[in-house]
This record gives C-alpha cells, structure tokens and sequence, in this order.
C-alpha cells in the first residue's frame, strides 16, 4: 500500500515537472522516476534546485565536482526545476511534498522564507548535525542567529550574497561632472547627483521588473531607518505606519522618479547593462551582478565600481541559499554527505569562486577569488549583517508577496499615501 | 431484454472510457476545487475547517481583485470587438474578391499557429514603453515615420494598459475569425445573392436582410470562442508583463500568484469565480445550439 503510494506519488510528481518545466525536466525528473518506484537506497542523492543555466549552472556544477570526490559512494541526480526565478520550482516542490515525494535535498533562501516548510513540519532539524560537524564554529554567530528559529536550524547555507550594493559607471558620471571616488553619506547626497545625471540626458538609477523594485525599497528603508529600526520592520517592533517609514517611502517615490520608464519591461540583467553599456550611472543590484560585468571583460574599478547604498555603509545586507533535509527523504545518508559537502570548505570555495558570492564557511580558502568579492569578504567579516526582503531572509514568502503587490501598484499610481496603506495591511496580514 | 442491452451496451461501454475520464479529471476536479475553496487551507499545510465564503468575501473587498475583474472586462472588450471588426472586415475584402486571396488568407491565418507564450516574447519587445531616444519596438516606429504622438505607454498605462495586451491577442485571432466568416459567406448559396438582386435590393439591403441574418450564427460562434479565451488569458500576460505586474493583473495571473505563495483556499475560490464567469457566457450558448437544434 506504502509503495503504490510512493509510486502514484512519484508518477504525480514527474508529470507536474514535465507539465511545468517542459522538456527541462528530462535529465533529473527521469532517472528519479526510476529510482524512486524501486524504493531501494542506491546511494542516488537528488538535489532539487532552480540553478539551471548561468553562473548558477556552473556553481552547482563545480559543487558536484567536489561531492563526487568527497563522497564517490553516492551518485548526484540533478533535480533541477528550471524557469520563473525559482517560482515555477516551488510549485513542483510543493506538489512533490504534500504527495510525501520529497527530494532527497531541496534549495530555499536561508532565513524566513524556510518557516512555511518549517511550520508544516516539511523540514529536518539539523542542528545536531551542526554541532556533530563544527559547523557552528565555521560559520560566524550573525549567520547562526539568523538560521536559527526557535533553538533549531533547519537549513545549510551554501554562500552568501550582499544585496545593498550600488553599481556605478565611472566614464558616465564624470561626464555628468560627478567624481566617480565621491562616497555618500546619505540618500539626500546621492540624490543631488542623479539630479546631475538626469540633466546630462542619462538614467540616473537604472531598475528593472517588480523584485528589482522590492529590492531597491529594501535598500531604501535601510539607509532611512538604520540597521536595527529595519530589522524592527519584521519583528513588529518597527511600526510600518510611522511617520519614519513615511519619509522613506517619500525617498523611495524620489528615486524611482530617477528611473528609466521601460522598468517593467526589463529583468535585472537589463537594468545591469544600462550602467554597462553607460546609459545609466547607477544601478543597485546583489552582488551576483558582479558576474555581468566581469562576463564583459569590464574591469573593477576602471569600467566600474561600487559601493554600499547611501546611508547604509557598514551594514551587510544579506542573503543566501541553504539546502535542507527533507522529512521522509528517501536516503538521508546521501543528503547528510551532500550538506556536508555544502557546508565543507572545499564545496564553498569551488562554489562561490565559480558563482560569483561569497563562502558562509569561514574556513573556505579565498585567495583566488575576485577583486569584488574580496571587498565583499571584508565587509562580511565587519559589517552589522541583515536579511534582505527581496531574496526570502527577512520575511515569509506571503508577506513577501503583498509588499511585491503594493510595490507594483505604487509603480503605477505614484501614490505614496495608499502605497504606505498597503504595506501596513501587509504586515497585519503576515505578522500576526 | 437481451436485445435492448445488445443495442445499447457496446455504445455505452465505448462511451464509458471517456465518461469515467471527463467525470473524474473535469467534474471531479472542480468539485474538489470548489470544496478547497470553501476550507480555510491558506498555507501549504492541510485544511482544519470549513470557514464557508469567507475568502470570496475577502476577495470581492479586495481592490486588486476588483481591479483585475474590470481589467478582464477592459480586456474582453477590447479583444471580441477587435477580432471580429477586423476578422469580418478581411473576410468581406476577400469575399469581395481581392487579388491573391490564397496568399492573405495564409497571412492572416498563420499568426493562430504560433502559441500565446512565443508571440508573448516579441510583443514584450514591440510594446516596450519607452520613448525618445530610448524607444523600441512601436515606439521607435512611430518615431521614424514621424508620429510621435502616438508614443505612448502600452501596458504600463495604469487604467488602460490591459487593452495593449488585447493587441497581440487580436494580431493572432483576427484571421481566425476571418476564417470563420469567410466560411460563412461562401456557404451562402449564390441564388438568394441573384434572388435579392432580382428583387431590387440595393448593396445595404442584400447584406442587411440576406447576408448577415445568415452569419448570425457564426458570429455568435466567434464571440464564444473567442469570448472564452479572452476570459481565460494568462500566457500572454506572464510573457509580455510578468506575474507581478500591477496594470495587467486579471484573476488568472492572481491565481498563479496566490497558488504560488500557498494560500490554495484563495487560488481555488479564484478559479471558482472565473469558472462561473465562463459559465456566465458558454451556458446561454449551450442552451440556444440545444434549442436550435431541437428545433430542426
């Protein structure tokens, strides 16, 4: 009965990956197929992921590199669920949960966006393999805090990415008659400089779609409120409807006037490649644009350089991608060798130096990492470190959604009064 | 006894295959669908309770609900008037017999051979809103030949930006139409054209009393089928303004949305609303073919 069970399940399963992810699915979805009606633990681990093309691809890749040394007895079976930014993959995985067919590790953004999995008890606690690995020593105490829910942690990070980043086109704003060295102490400074860009008939701050946008408000609210106010924001210390929150949004409302009008038209790439191609003077995007321009032979700090958002100097803002242990996986063993690969330095460091982020794991070697993520490192070590909104660590994906939701609306209508409305409705809605 | 069960049993179990299927995977599911609905399953756990119609109470007191009902209206609009205007239009040119008819016909009806999601793509390109120096698509167009007053802002509009997305929509429909009228006018007999002429009807008369009288039933058809796809559009709005968009939202890019974050009671009461909607248009059709045809 368990196996007919399994086996419907598993047949439900692959057809909504076929349904979903097209021909995608194919190479993973298959041989799990298979695997899964024997029911025997063949030593196959599969990793459900969205890391399907890209730099992403080669992260993963050089990852199962180093899993397929580690651990030669298990057999790596890819999961991945391409298409949609992850969404289309968070349906299959949901449908493959709740007809008890997890896989044997799926991806999901460390921090709130686990606590759905985590609240329906979808998801191991892993914190005894922390303390049996050292993996508490490895990885520094914000990260751990920040992972933690209720005493227990269900998740492995595999790196660390920063979101409040400003992209900047040095020949572009010398041109504008700004210094490209200039360093700002606040988004008021800032702004006085896109008034410059705009009157040289340049895109200020380039943006994309709708998530660029929630992006960019994180970022904002941050500069205005302060590291520890914004992170107030998610545990209702932080009252939305304060007049603090007002001004934010009110700097918000000015920045986005200072945007390129086709922003709905773009994803994150476009909008990267306006700074790239110098239409645009400043973008803010997470550090995994650094791959766009080193893709295009632009070198830092000649073709480009950064810097932290206005106002948010010595915070971190940060996100990062964890693998779990399902409840009911069918090998487990193979999941433990998996996150142990994950969470090692080896794993880190082959990862992150081909994907663009930075190791979670302390103890990953590097040297030979880009000049970028080598200031990344830095400010990782040093900086206060918060979650970000739009990558999953700071809030559930529900409430996530409605402030996506009141972030497009104010994008069309401009009104910051009912745009204020709709992210204190969204907080009474998800906090609660 | 025997010979009543011989007549109608091999039709009824070659039937049954079919009855099974529709009644399991079709009505089955919309029970279930309707059922979620009324439960209070708003996250990836299971159901604990029945809470009745409190969630379509919550939806219809929901502004962007009722923004994207009247973005469905705008749309639906937009879309059956525009394919049949132009889909009756060419079928009358070609009846009327102009030059390589063969070749239009091809024209106008390929672009119902390539899928919402492929046409999606480009016309994401071709009604970018950008303007000036930075246009493309349309917007560039109408820059090089000088009408730049007709730049605007496509999909982003927030009021009418759902009407841009009925274009590519009515690009791909309107030959479908066409084909359907252009049946229609041919399967008129050519004696009550000469009949009508002998009488002594002017042009108008002939199409007013003869012609479109006989068309009436394709063109209900055109509106039902063309009606229904309107109310059912999603893959044109995923590829050209995303799932996010707010001035493109229509209930069944809100249902991905909500199924998307989990809350399922809220997907499901959606999909019950645009199922009754597409009720609201199919069900009048259905009983006047039933009648009509009871009638014959």
């Amino acid at each position: 009965m368990a196996t007919k069970r399994r086996v419907l399940g598993t047949a439900l399963a692959v057809g909504a990956l076929a349904v979903t992810a097209g021909c995608g699915g194919d190479d993973g979805g298959g041989s799990d197929g298979g695997d899964g009606g024997d029911g025997a633990a063949g030593g196959e681990v599969e990793v459900f992921t969205w890391w399907a093309d890209g730099s992403e691809k080669a992260g993963l890749d050089a990852l199962v590199k180093v899993f397929q040394e580690e651990h030669p007895d298990f057999e790596f079976v890819n999961g991945a669920v391409a298409g949609g930014a992850g969404s289309d993959a968070k349906n299959v995985l949901a449908s493959r949960l709740q007809t008890n067919d997890p896989p044997d590790t799926f991806q999901a953004h460390a921090g709130a966006e686990l606590s759905d999995y985590i609240a329906d008890g979808q998801v191991e606690d892993l914190s005894g393999m922390y303390e049996e690995e050292g993996w508490t020593e490895a990885f520094p105490e914000s990260l751990l805090d920040r992972l933690t829910v209720d005493g227990k942690i269900y998740s492995v990070p595999s790196n660390i990415h920063r979101a409040n980043v400003v992209w900047a086109n040095p020949a572009v704003l010398e041109e504008a008659g700004i210094d490209p060295s200039a360093t700002y102490d606040s988004l008021d400074a800032w702004i006085a400089d896109l008034e410059k860009l705009d009157a040289a008939g340049k895109i200020p701050l380039s943006v994309a779609m709708d998530w660029t946008q929630v992006h960019l408000l994180e970022t904002v609210l941050l500069a205005d409120l302060g590291a520890e106010a914004y992170n107030g924001l998610w545990d209702g210390s932080t009252d939305w409807s304060s007049a603090e929150v007002t001004d934010a949004l009110n700097d918000y409302a000015t920045l986005l006037e200072f945007t390129n009008e086709d922003r709905q038209s773009l994803d994150w790439p476009d909008a990267t490649q306006l700074v790239i191609d110098g239409e645009a003077g400043f973008n803010v995007m997470g550090d995994w644009a650094v791959a766009a321009f080193e893709e295009q032979d632009k070198v830092f700090g000649t073709d480009f350089t950064t810097f932290p958002v206005p106002g948010t100097d010595g915070v971190f803002d940060f996100l990062a991608d964890s693998f779990t242990l399902p409840v009911g996986a069918p090998n487990p063993d193979g999941t433990k060798a998996w996150l142990s690969t994950v969470a090692g330095p080896e794993g880190q460091a082959a990862f992150n130096a081909a994907k663009g982020s930075i190791p979670a794991n302390t103890e990953a070697d590097t040297a030979d990492f880009g000049e970028y993520q080598q200031t990344a490192i830095e400010s990782y070590a040093n900086d206060e470190i918060v979650s970000s909104l739009a990558h999953g660590a700071a809030a559930p994906i529900s409430w996530l959604t409605d402030i996506t939701a009141a972030v497009g609306k104010f994008g069309s209508d401009g009104d910051v009064a009912s745009f204020q409305e709709g992210l204190v409705a969204a907080a009474e809605k998800n906090a609660g | 006894m025997n010979r009543g069960l011989r007549s109608w049993a091999p039709p009824f179990l070659l039937v049954l295959p079919s009855l099974v299927v529709v009644g399991v995977f079709v009505y089955g599911m919309i029970a279930i669908n309707v059922n979620t609905s009324l439960t209070d399953r708003r996250g990836r756990g299971p159901a604990t309770q029945y809470v009745g119609f409190d969630v379509y109470r919550e939806l219809f007191a929901d502004d962007t609900f009722i923004y994207s009902l009247q973005n469905l209206l705008i749309y639906t609009v937009v879309f059956i008037v525009g394919t049949l205007l132009i889909g009756f239009m060419w079928a009358w040119l070609l009846e009327r017999g102009v030059w390589g008819e063969g070749f239009f016909r091809a024209v106008y009806l390929f672009p119902m051979a390539v899928s919402f999601i492929a046409s999606g793509v480009v016309w994401r390109w071709l009604l970018n809103n950008a303007q000036g120096d930075r246009a493309s698509g349309l917007n560039r167009l109408f820059e090089v030949v000088g009408l730049d007053f007709l730049q605007n802002s496509w999909w982003t509009h927030p009021r009418f930006g759902i009407a841009a997305i009925a274009l590519p929509a009515i690009w791909q429909l309107a030959g479908y139409v066409m084909a359907l009228f252009l049946a229609g006018f041919r399967g008129i007999p050519r004696e009550l054209h000469e009949a009508a002429r002998i009488d002594g009807a002017s042009e108008w008369q002939l199409y007013r009393h003869v012609l479109f009288p006989q068309l009436r039933p394709i063109a209900l058809s055109a509106i039902i089928i063309v009606g229904h796809m309107s109310l059912k559009v999603f893959d044109l709005i995923m590829a050209i303004a995303g799932q996010t968009n707010h001035t493109t939202q229509v209930p069944a890019t809100q249902m991905w949305i909500e199924f998307t974050r989990g809350d399922y009671a809220k997907s499901a009461a959606i999909g019950t609303i645009l199922l009754l909607v597409v009720a609201v248009l199919i069900v009048p059709y259905l009983v006047s073919t039933y009648r009509q045809e009871r009638n014959r």
